[in-house]
């Protein structure tokens, strides 16, 4: 069953929110750009605002449109509230024998609710679950911010001029690993419910069910969703796409990507489902001890590919072909899905303007452009 | 190992002073410090005994005269480790503008009497005269870079220093991309981190003060920046900045002034 929200409900699902004991994050602008943080009211979001995307271009643009989600996405939406960028893991202390104790880190805050995630972040959230919560390879920090989250999905009524969702299968409409779903409609938007604790919420706000007319206007809003998309990843982001990455090694895209990619990894940052980090100790200056943590890194550093005294990938072509013949081919291998959800962010934050649709039509031979049929010619 | 605390001494070369104040702005911190180490010469903090034998000499400046083509060679004699901080040491500073000019004409033009006054017609790095062991890049350098290169001596780890682009430390912090939002033209996809992205978090395009990362892609970059607007004259000021000495901007920088003047 569907039930209506209406926008003037927002700031009871919010107070409803906090009395549970969460913290609630959601999109706001910030420096010219859409930033999820903490949420005190409904005012704060992104009223009429419209995201422009191009190939290493982000603009805002204000309509006079009452929406609260007609925009695509910010640079970051879940990760970094679950794979923290930078996360202390244990501490290390001499004690008075002389015996080095460790002592384990875990988060202490109260739980998140996040409300505005997309469907692309939800299926880059079900990746990142595949890597750090695997069998017994648990990542317990990241357990524990998984554990203490409230999720609030919103379905996209709007596409960004890099999303490509549609080709990847992973939105405009979220199907899974909600609480609530969200999507916008006048006045307010329609709600379907993901988990006991989502409905109880609902039970709560005392929500009225949605009419016929609200449900078919979310179809319709998410479908426009999807018919605004220009961009597809070739070969609708398949096995086959993999197996041809990996039949073409030596093409000469790779090499030409190189003369323009800055190494800089803006793409692996923004990335839903990029997971490399990298260890540190630092002393501290206090006692004989030390940290031990976990940050973002990238497979465009120096350091990942760092192994016994030298560097394995040490050209910007070794390290662009490793991210995609990873993100596009061998993660199938690895978790039997491709590492791209389809957000567009890499092409959008890349300071360059790469796009990596584009690079995979070179490579494969397939058009990374939308046409009528909406499908590659593989796909009939 | 040894019950006497280790020695270390802070040596000025032609520099602002700037970057020894990162010991300074240590605070509790160099209290603490001062527990494990003696400071034996740091003349900005009050002990001056420039040719005591240290185990870690910490090195501030350029080679600019003469006189410290000289003195460098006995620092290095005195001392187990040496360790050079900020842009002038590392890569000869500001004042390295100079190696593109004509010293002597300069000299002329700005002193009454240059005849009396001893300098050397390039300012370089410290490693262009001795053996560094171990290299802070900045502008200033900063104090928990300092801190740490010193408790990893104290714990007997070698330093280390990342030579990433300042973009990941921007991304991990959660600053917005000036140069995609706002198209303003940006140093981060070339400059080494270490800064905490201090001018992308102020809203302001980075300029480099940390000197190349490692694997730079200077042309695809200049190429970029040309899009946004910019001439090869302000592209290659961007370059030629405060490590225009550095050798990736250098090479760059002398690339796109010389296309400037072709055109």
């Amino acid at each position: 069953m569907l039930y209506f929200l209406a926008y003037e409900q927002i700031n009871d699902l919010l107070n409803a929110l906090r009395t549970l004991g969460y913290t609630c994050m959601g999109p706001q602008v910030q420096d010219g750009t859409i930033v999820f943080d903490e949420l005190n009211h409904a005012a704060q979001l992104p009223w009429g605002v419209h995201d422009m995307q191009k190939p290493g271009y982000y603009r805002l643009q204000q309509s006079e449109k009452k929406e609260a989600f007609a925009w695509a996405n910010g640079p970051q939406a879940i990760k970094p509230l679950l794979f923290k960028p930078k996360e202390s893991l244990w501490r290390v202390q001499k004690n008075d024998d002389g015996k080095l104790i460790f002592k384990e880190i875990m988060p202490d805050h109260k739980p998140v609710a996040l409300i505005g995630a997309r469907s692309c972040d939800l299926a880059a959230m079900a990746i990142q679950d595949k890597t750090l919560l695997k069998d017994k390879f648990i990542d317990k920090q990241y357990q524990w911010h998984r554990e203490h989250l409230f999720v609030i999905a919103v379905n996209c009524s709007y596409s960004g001029g890099n999303c490509f969702c549609v080709s990847t299968q992973t939105g405009p409409k979220a199907t899974s690993g909600y609480d609530l779903a969200l999507t916008e409609v006048d006045k307010g938007f329609v709600v379907d419910i993901g988990s006991d604790k989502g409905r109880n919420l609902i039970t709560t706000l005392k929500c009225i069910p949605a009419t016929e007319t609200n449900s078919r206007q979310a179809d319709t809003r998410t479908a426009q969703a999807a018919s605004m998309q220009t961009k597809r990843m070739p070969k609708n982001n398949s096995r086959e796409l993999r197996n041809i990455l990996m039949n073409h090694l030596d093409h000469p895209r790779w090499h030409e990507v190189a003369e323009r990619c800055l190494s800089c990894g803006n793409c692996t940052a923004v990335c839903p489902t990029c997971f490399c980090h990298h260890q540190t100790e630092t002393p501290v200056a206090q006692g004989d001890g030390s940290v031990h943590a976990r940050e973002w890194d990238s497979c465009f550093t120096q350091g990942h590919s760092y192994i016994h005294g030298q560097v394995v990938r040490d050209t910007t072509e070794k390290r662009y072909k490793q991210w995609l013949t990873h993100k596009l081919g061998t993660w199938w291998d690895q978790f039997d899905t491709s590492g791209c959800v389809g957000c567009g962010r890499c092409v959008t934050w890349c300071p360059v303007g790469i796009d990596l649709t584009e690079e995979m039509a070179a490579i494969a031979g397939e058009s990374n452009v939308v046409t009528d049929k909406k499908k590659g010619p593989h796909d009939d | 190992m040894e019950s006497r605390k280790p020695r270390i001494a802070i040596h000025k070369f032609t520099s602002c002073d700037g970057c020894q104040l990162a010991f300074l702005h240590l605070g509790e911190d160099l209290l603490e410090l001062s527990e494990k180490v003696d400071i034996v010469h740091f003349v900005e903090m009050g002990p001056i005994n420039p040719l005591a034998k240290v185990d870690v000499a910490y090195i501030e400046g350029s080679i600019s005269t003469p006189d410290e083509k000289e003195r460098i060679q006995h620092i290095r004699a005195n001392s187990r480790y040496v360790i050079t901080i900020g842009a002038c040491a590392t890569s000869g500073g500001i004042q390295a503008l100079r190696n593109f000019a004509n010293t002597k004409e300069w000299m002329k033009a700005i002193y009454a009497t240059p005849d009396t006054i001893a300098t050397l017609e390039t300012s370089t790095a410290i490693s262009a005269h001795i053996k560094v062991d171990f290299e802070i890049y900045g502008c200033p350098v900063n104090s928990q870079q300092i801190l740490a290169s010193l408790l990893s001596l104290l714990h007997q780890t070698t330093p280390t220093a990342s030579r990433d682009k300042v973009c990941l430390e921007c991304k991990r912090l959660g600053y917005a991309c000036v140069m995609v939002t706002k198209g303003e033209p940006c140093m981060g996809p070339v400059t080494q981190t270490g800064c905490g992205a201090l001018c992308p978090s102020l809203g302001r395009g980075c300029y480099a003060c940390y000197g190349p990362a490692e694997n730079t892609n200077t042309t695809s970059f200049a190429k970029w920046l040309s899009s946004l607007g910019l001439s090869d004259e302000e592209i290659a000021r961007r370059f030629l900045f405060i490590q225009n000495n550095a050798p990736a901007f250098k090479e760059e920088g002398i690339k796109l002034k010389g296309k400037n003047k072709h055109d």
